[in-house]
């Protein structure tokens, strides 16, 4: 990741108040060129009023946004030719067929006839729709849709890709595939990816995170730094006698073990290294001991008082009714 | 796969399209295309905007011919009927091409629009001129049946109703449009074009002539504006027909207010204007944004 280039986006005191409602309060953070961006919080955070007026949808009731460079009031055409948009909700012309779809967003976007052909090979390609371009688009899957979607997002060579909750509603196998594409996308393309998701295991994918909680981000910083900085690992330890294996615990190491569902749990800092001391020192039987990292999950419950499957529910409600679509 | 595309992918710098008019023009063709290219693959509405016509004229006009007198030797009551039958048949087409972005919301589409680089009016406009270049080809096709009517097949004639059809089209697009921007789904559709695009059509003497309707109903006539798009259409077809002027007055009387007879071209401007002030309606509606 290049730190050494302007930031892909960068936001400074960023507002938005619908009537008394203060939706985003304040929002500061910069995203860097080439980094893949994840933006969580539970719905009603503000996250989706943040995305529409970086995308240009909304207009910020205070505070200054920037998107490659160009700034998301004043110049919003430029920042719209530089930016490509997933949505959760489909927006494609499932009467035309995936090649007349990209080719009716080549020409808004201004993709001179003399490459546009040429570039939607390479998008459907990627993305492995090649062979099905001439097919009408009510033909397809839910992640066929999706894919053509974020082959459609790229075909204007966008520099900010954002994707809102790209694998919503898409099976497992679907979501990984999805996944690949989304991967093999970040090497081939010189890309900041701006995503928000739902889904634990896609947030570890991104290269930074920003929660985002009653209107204002929470935590910003790579996964791996979130999840040292709520701390401790768990250790989750059977015994043949709990009660003296706790004991020894508070004696040996002055550490708090509860019982929980059959087995003692403690929280220590570096587990893995704890471990060995623990057996060694405990002087009590151990029939089996596992240690767990802190997930993304506990870091969002952290912040946010929710777990991340809990944030999840009717997706969308933050749209403006006008530009809600339905898949 | 993985590694050819790898190699073939690089950032295509996107040349900047023009700016100002040109562009707003450029982008509004681009809409209009997508608007021919779906009504092209829609074989059912192609023929669903046929049959009602035909029902008006051959089964209506035939059936009403034995009852109805139309107070002439020499002419029809389908002949009567069939400037009007293409002035419905105009109307209900542009006002579903106009309506259709409603489907266009409810599915999406309407957003991918909405975030591009263009401008709004630019979008509506593409929509409006493909919808009505949509309404007037489906006029077409009726208009090829107009010997059928006893309507000479004559090119001036056929221009002078092309012209006419599309100038329709267009104001009633536009029409579409606004009724669009203010039906919230798909399910008030129906309703709101049965209880606004009925009633303007029965009350446009589409269907019977205008000399010598009660007060009330002469007047309905006067304030609605489609019969500023059927009055001029069947101007026209009359003007080509041999008719005695007895006849004439009859079937042809013309739009008069408060005795003063309309002309002509002031009926076609004032149906322009209304097109136009929908127009500029719908736009500013679509055009709010926060």
């Amino acid at each position: 990741m290049a730190t050494d280039r302007p930031p892909a986006i960068r936001v400074q005191d960023l507002q938005k108040r619908f009537g008394d409602v203060e939706a985003v309060r304040g929002v500061d953070f910069e995203v860097h060129a080439g980094e893949t961006f994840g933006f969580l919080g539970p719905n009603g955070a503000g996250k989706s009023t943040t995305i529409n007026m970086l995308c240009t949808l909304l207009r910020p009731t205070g505070g200054r946004a920037e998107v490659a460079g160009f700034d998301v009031v004043t110049q919003r055409d430029d920042v719209r030719r530089e930016i490509g948009l997933v949505f959760q909700d489909m927006t494609l012309d499932t009467y035309l067929s995936a090649a007349q779809n990209l080719r009716f967003h080549g020409q808004l976007y201004g993709v001179p006839s003399a490459r546009l052909e040429t570039r939607m090979r390479q998008v459907l390609e990627l993305v492995g729709l090649w062979d099905r371009r001439d097919k009408d688009v009510s033909t397809f899957s839910g992640g066929m849709k999706r894919r053509l979607e974020i082959a459609r997002g790229l075909l204007h060579s966008p520099r900010v890709l954002f994707l809102d909750e790209p694998t919503v509603g898409l099976d497992p196998q679907t979501r990984a595939s999805i996944w690949e594409y989304l991967n093999e996308l970040r090497h081939a393309e010189d890309l900041t990816i701006f995503l928000t998701t739902h889904y634990m295991d896609e947030a570890e994918n991104c290269d930074r995170i920003a929660i985002m909680d009653a209107g204002q981000i929470v935590a910003l910083d790579t996964p791996q730094a979130l999840k040292a900085a709520i701390g401790t690992d768990r250790i989750r330890l059977e015994t043949d006698d709990e009660a003296a294996a706790a004991a020894a615990i508070k004696r040996q190491f002055g550490l708090e073990a509860s019982s929980v569902a059959g087995a003692l749990e403690l929280h220590v800092p570096d587990g893995e290294r704890f471990v060995p001391r623990l057996l060694a020192d405990l002087g009590v039987a151990v029939r089996s001991v596992s240690v767990t990292r802190p997930t993304l999950d506990d870091v969002f419950m952290t912040f946010t008082g929710r777990t991340i499957r809990d944030a999840e529910a009717n997706p969308g409600s933050e749209i403006p009714a006008m530009f809600r679509g339905r898949r | 796969m993985t590694t050819t595309v790898q190699t073939s992918l690089e950032l295509a710098p996107v040349e900047r399209p023009p700016t100002g008019l040109a562009a707003d023009i450029r982008a509004a063709r681009i809409v209009c295309h997508r608007e021919l290219l779906r009504w092209l693959k829609d074989r059912r509405r192609l023929a669903a905007g046929l049959v009602q016509p035909l029902l008006w004229l051959f089964v209506l006009g035939t059936g009403l011919s034995r009852v109805v007198s139309v107070g002439s030797e020499n002419v029809s009551f389908r002949t009567f009927l069939f400037p009007g039958v293409l002035a419905t048949s105009v109307m209900f087409t542009a006002v579903f091409s106009g309506v259709s972005v409603v489907w266009d919301r409810e599915f999406g589409f309407l957003r991918e629009m909405l975030v591009a680089p263009i401008r709004r009016t630019s979008i509506m406009a593409g929509k409006c001129v493909g919808g009505a270049i949509v309404a007037t080809a489906q006029a077409v096709i009726i208009l090829a049946l107009a010997g059928l009517a006893d309507v000479p097949y004559s090119p001036v004639l056929m221009i002078e109703l092309l012209a006419v059809l599309f100038l329709a089209s267009l104001s009633i697009t536009a029409f579409g449009l606004l009724l669009g921007a203010r039906v919230a789904n798909i399910q008030s559709v129906m309703p709101v074009i049965q209880t606004v695009i009925t009633p303007m059509m029965f009350l446009s003497g589409a269907l019977y002539p205008t000399s010598g309707l009660p007060v009330w109903l002469a007047f309905a006539t006067k304030i609605n504006p489609v019969t500023y798009a059927v009055n001029p259409m069947r101007h026209v077809v009359f003007s080509h027909l041999d008719l005695t002027p007895a006849a004439a007055r009859v079937l042809d009387p013309g739009l008069t207010w408060n005795g003063w007879p309309v002309p002509f071209a002031l009926q076609l401007v004032i149906l322009a204007g209304l097109g136009l002030l929908v127009f500029a309606i719908a736009v500013k509606r679509f055009s709010k944004t926060d």
